[in-house]
């Protein structure tokens, strides 16, 4: 759209902005779920910079394409509203809401203002629905960009927080594992126990797989090499934690897990873990 | 030319890597390692990769080829102190360098050796 601005969008936004603001905001409040004094309050003002911002944006001769340098400012204030929104938890409707209810105020004083003019007033209209439908995608667009960055950082902080290595005993790691294994999270929980085994110099590690709610074909292969890289690193793996229900799906699925020592519970691994590096247990009567 | 020393501790062989690893050095390798096992009489050999941050595919052959003619001599081999990034890409690679045996590091590696032995 490469239109030319009349300049009475602009004239109507700086001569009646008090009265638009008020219309404006009304409608908007009467479509809100939630109200609270804090919210409209900063709404109003978030009201008012958009109206100032519009009004140098359409002045007479300007675009009425946004993707023009003009728009500059009105495009970063609204990104800057749907972040806020994104993170106060506010639906993309409501988001989107913000600019779609400024439509009506907005063409009541354009009808007004263009009373004698009728083909000014159908030209003029058609243009702002336009612009406005610009203004609220490109909102919404903002507000689902806010809303993947939030993901992107959840995943970043659940890949960090799932794959915990322990030091069970001199020489015996454990890699309790909890939730699906992907390719990407196992190539984490590979790193960090390779790495773990290079600082500890342990010699056995411990993968616990009772968190682990299914496993396929992938999520073996990946254990599978798993066990692979510590063996080449010269550390032996035992995976513990196998339930009746896995046990069945490994067979049945035809995975060989044969070359790997595999326990039933995290207790049993430890107990031939502790034997294999050459400690003695014992159980000696307690005194009471 | 490059060679790769091969020192003697007791009857065990320690081949320590450290440099890239081409063709012509793998083969001389090779050729003086089994030289020296049927010399020195030893039992087992030891190869260090603890300073190589890249091991191709070529050089994962020519590692699982040694520990096959050493064993044909009756020398075990030990191959220790593989990176973290290494052994990830060995296995991406799917070279598991089967009938190889793997340690931490030397001490543990003289270890196995000696364990195995008794």
């Amino acid at each position: 759209m490469s239109s030319i601005t009349t300049g009475h969008l602009a004239k109507v936004l700086t001569s009646n902005s008090e009265q638009l603001l008020n219309g404006w905001l009304n409608g908007m409040l009467s479509r809100m779920v939630r109200r609270d004094k804090a919210a409209e309050s900063e709404m109003a003002q978030q009201a008012s910079r958009f109206i100032a911002l519009l009004a140098a944006a359409v002045g007479e001769g300007r675009s009425y394409d946004i993707n023009t340098p003009a728009w500059g400012d009105v495009k970063a204030l609204l990104s800057d509203i749907s972040l806020t929104r994104v993170r106060q938890g506010f639906s993309p409707i409501e988001t989107a809401t913000f600019v779609f209810s400024l439509k009506e105020p907005l063409f009541a004083l354009l009808r007004t203002e263009l009373a004698g003019q009728p083909d000014l007033l159908v030209e003029e209209t058609a243009q702002t629905g336009t612009l406005f439908d610009q203004l609220g995608l490109f909102t919404i667009a903002e507000y689902q960009k806010g809303r993947e960055q939030v993901i992107m950082r959840q995943q970043q902080e659940l890949l960090e927080l799932s794959t915990p290595v322990v030091q069970l005993w001199k020489n015996v790691l454990a890699l309790p594992l909890i939730g699906t294994l992907d390719s990407a999270r196992t190539q984490v929980v590979m790193e960090s126990l390779l790495q773990k085994i290079v600082e500890t110099g342990a010699s056995i590690a411990i993968i616990d797989i009772t968190g682990v709610p299914t496993v396929d074909t992938l999520v073996a292969q990946h254990l599978l090499k798993t066990v692979a890289a510590a063996r080449l690193m010269g550390a032996d793996c035992i995976i513990s934690g196998i339930r009746p229900q896995i046990a069945q799906t490994i067979v049945h699925l035809g995975v060989n897990l044969e070359d790997v020592l595999t326990k039933a519970t995290l207790a049993d691994a430890f107990v031939v873990a502790l034997k294999r590096t050459g400690a003695i247990i014992t159980h000696t009567e307690s005194k009471q | 030319m490059d060679r790769i020393p091969i020192l003697r501790m007791g009857r065990l062989l320690l081949v320590t890597i450290q440099v890239d690893m081409h063709d012509r050095l793998a083969m001389t390798l090779q050729d003086d390692l089994t030289a020296r096992i049927v010399k020195d009489r030893a039992n087992g050999v030891l190869i260090d990769i603890s300073a190589l941050d890249i091991v191709d595919s070529f050089i994962g052959r020519m590692i699982s080829n040694t520990a096959a003619m050493a064993k044909i001599l009756d020398a075990r081999t030990v191959v220790v102190g593989m990176q973290p990034a290494v052994a990830i890409t060995l296995v991406e690679l799917g070279l598991t360098l089967e009938g190889v045996r793997t340690a931490l590091n030397v001490e543990q590696g003289i270890q196995l050796l000696q364990r195995s032995e008794d």
